[in-house]
């Protein structure tokens, strides 16, 4: 639609505000890396006061998918059914050195990277990255939410239609 | 001494199934004829003065290059008179080893997984297929010649997602 | 009616209750489970082919990933077997605090386990409140390892370093504070009605059965079977300490969880008797010149220790032909490493002897018959990691 063309720069730095500051995480912790998530989610780190307020296990109620840990090749496919299942606007953070490149795992059913499958927008490393590594992928993501121009993701997210 | 009478026991009533008793760092290793695993194996179980009830590991080793190729190595413990013992067997590339998964049920998975990484046969598993891999995977990852990175390494991984019937 | 009357739902990989990525094939008849098959290896990474081509002490460093909740007990059983392979005596502080190190992971990993499987069945806070002593645990792991979830501080030989001045007086802290913590959970748990009829004759397996499908750990224990690998095969100088095994009765969920907070009393006592009694003395058999890496002081002065740290760092060291077996009592039960090593410096086979994986393979025993939602407790209760059982 030519809404998104159509929209005044004002309305979408608030569009990009409200989006930024309501991320909604889904639950896709893998590997060690899913550990190191889960205390970014508890009190000393608490990743509420960003907005990632509640980790949704359902993908159709989540904006957010950090890939925690290791992709394998036996779990690629369902990862890109989940990620494609996440209603527009979507992002995802590769969070561990697994998710970025594979790690250190240069195995037979390791993928490379989750960028080989889905299109990543911040790339944490690290073996696991520490807690606050996640709270500063997720600063670094708000920073990029907020300069984003209108026609890179749909005004709307029909659950009909091609949302791409 | 508990050690050498699982030895003891097993040349007494099976001669012809033990081919070697060894000893390394404190450890006993029995090797048997592949085709006499299953009576060696209810023996230890069933036997008052052996009593492995334990299965603790099975373990696949490819000597490539080596005939036979395979080595099955079965570890057991006694929890009644508190001693290990490790059973190993010799099969060939194609070969086929009977399985003791109704001894001990804890084999249903570990001889799943040796099938699932080398390729050794059991007969009459319940259910013998690929349990850490996929099912379309080719190969057997665990073998000598299978290189560690996999097939088709340098290209970028191609995901296909099945049709929702 | 030729149809079946069953139903098949898949609690699939990426499901909040699963503790990783488990997939579960449920056949239902009602609520009542008819069948279920799990289904693994959605972390499958090689660590045991990865393993073939790394030299000994590099291969260490896969090992933390493993179980990843306590990545010391790794470390350590793998440096028990390559020990017993060398055969190389490692200094009594070393042992003390191998110890210290391993029962304070045990403490971690049965408090991560209270936190998510009650999260599981519903209660949330104590989540909150383990995670906090966990974060404890973490921290004074990072003073002396340098990391919170992956250390590789136990090396094959000894220990990497010797702990610092500051050490000592934080565990001493924690070990006062930690008697209390555990009376909290059990005044939120315990005897409340809610998690007795949601965990008391769930899933239950008898000492037999146990045995028979391979089960170790506190699920064992909790059936009745007194098989702890510190007290049958006592590693690491696990004879010179004072403490008990907790055993169940029955072997439902209930038992389990008591026995792990029993475990958690009874770690605390083994870390005041490691800290009290520690010795003096070197940190890593420094007699075994092949395999423990010289002095960082010596290594700028003397050009013998440079040559020498240079091929164990490079090289590594080459064992004597033969195989090993060696385990420890991990928190999930027997965690065992069997190397077959034909002489050079890279091991020729490793094999992990992972407790969560054959504990998984009696999860269809436990859960068939009972109802769908007890399958959450069911799998909760037998405590896995995922990336044990995948490798």
């Amino acid at each position: 639609m030519g809404l998104e063309a159509a929209t005044p720069a004002s309305v979408q730095e608030v569009i990009n505000w409200a989006r930024k500051n309501s991320i909604w995480p889904v639950t896709f912790g893998l590997a060690c890396c899913a550990l190191e998530m889960m205390v970014a989610s508890s009190a000393t780190y608490d990743i509420a006061r960003f907005g990632a307020e509640v980790f949704r296990p359902s993908p159709r109620q989540a904006d957010l998918m950090i890939v925690a840990g290791t992709v394998t090749k036996k779990m690629a496919p369902l990862l890109k059914r989940i990620y494609e299942q996440m209603p527009e606007p979507k992002w995802v953070i590769a969070y561990g050195a697994c998710a970025c490149s594979g790690g250190i795992f240069q195995t037979y059913n390791v993928v490379q990277g989750v960028d080989q499958i889905i299109p990543v927008d911040v790339y944490v490393p690290g073996c696991p990255p520490r807690p606050e590594g996640l709270l500063k992928g997720i600063i670094t993501l708000q920073e990029k939410i907020a300069v984003e121009p209108a026609e890179q993701r749909k005004l709307v997210s029909l659950p009909w239609g091609n949302n791409g | 001494m508990d050690r050498c009478l699982a030895g003891d026991l097993l040349k007494g009533k099976f001669p012809e199934a033990v081919l070697k008793i060894e000893e390394f760092r404190g450890e006993t290793s029995i090797t048997v004829a592949p085709q006499t695993i299953r009576a060696v194996m209810t023996f230890l179980k069933e036997s008052e003065n052996l009593y492995y009830d334990l299965l603790l590991d099975v373990a696949g080793v490819d000597f490539a290059g080596q005939v036979p190729r395979f080595m099955i190595a079965y570890l057991l413990h006694s929890t009644k008179f508190n001693n290990k013992l490790r059973i190993k067997t010799w099969i060939a590339e194609d070969g086929a080893l009977d399985t003791v998964s109704d001894i001990w049920k804890a084999a249903n998975w570990l001889e799943r997984e040796a099938y699932d990484m080398f390729g050794i046969i059991f007969n009459d598993h319940p259910y013998l297929k690929r349990i850490l891999l996929t099912e379309e995977f080719v190969g057997y990852p665990l073998r000598k010649d299978f290189p560690l990175e996999g097939r088709n390494f340098d290209q970028p991984f191609a995901v296909c997602l099945e049709e929702e019937q | 009616m030729a149809e079946s009357r069953y139903m098949t739902i898949n609690m699939g990989p990426q499901h909040p209750a699963t503790h990783g990525v488990l997939r579960l094939l449920l056949e239902l008849d009602g609520e009542i489970v008819v069948k279920a098959e799990p289904h693994i290896g959605y972390l499958h990474r090689g660590v045991e082919k990865l393993s073939e081509s790394l030299t000994y002490p590099q291969a260490l460093t896969l090992t933390d990933r493993l179980d990843y909740t306590s990545g010391l007990s790794n470390n350590l059983a793998y440096c028990l077997a390559v020990e017993k392979l060398l055969d190389i005596t490692i200094p009594k502080r070393a042992q003390y605090l191998r110890v210290l190190f391993a029962e304070l992971q045990r403490i971690a990993a049965h408090l991560l386990w209270v936190a998510t499987h009650a999260l599981d069945l519903g209660a949330m806070t104590v989540l909150f409140y383990a995670f906090r002593d966990r974060e404890t645990i973490m921290e004074m792991l990072e003073l002396v390892t340098g990391a919170r979830l992956t250390p590789s501080f136990i090396r094959i030989g000894g220990l990497a370093a010797d702990i610092p001045d500051t050490f000592l007086p934080r565990v001493k802290e924690f070990v006062v504070d930690l008697p209390k913590r555990i009376d909290e959970y059990e005044t939120l748990l315990t005897d409340n009605i809610i998690w007795k009829k949601r965990t008391q004759n769930i899933a239950i397996m008898s000492g037999e059965e146990c045995l028979n499908y391979g089960v170790t750990g506190p699920v064992l224990r909790a059936s009745g079977v007194y098989y702890d690998v510190r007290k049958a095969y006592p590693y690491s100088s696990y004879e010179d300490f004072d403490f008990e095994v907790p055993l169940g009765r029955k072997g439902d969920v209930y038992d389990r969880y008591l026995v792990r907070l029993q475990e958690m009393r009874q770690s605390n006592r083994i870390v005041k008797q490691a800290m009290d009694n520690l010795p003096e003395g070197p940190v890593a058999a420094v007699d075994a010149l092949q395999v423990v890496p010289p002095a960082k002081e010596a290594i700028s002065r003397d050009i013998a220790a440079l040559i020498r740290h240079f091929k164990i760092m490079q090289e590594g060291f080459k064992p004597p032909q033969g195989e090993v077996y060696a385990s420890v009592e991990s928190s999930k039960g027997e965690l065992g490493f069997y190397f077959v090593s034909d002489g050079s410096n890279k091991p020729f086979r490793m094999k992990i002897r992972p407790p969560s994986f054959v504990n998984l393979g009696a999860l269809p025993k436990m859960i068939e018959g009972q109802m769908v939602a007890d399958v959450v407790a069911a799998i909760g209760s037998i405590d896995i990691v995922l990336g044990e059982i995948d490798r």
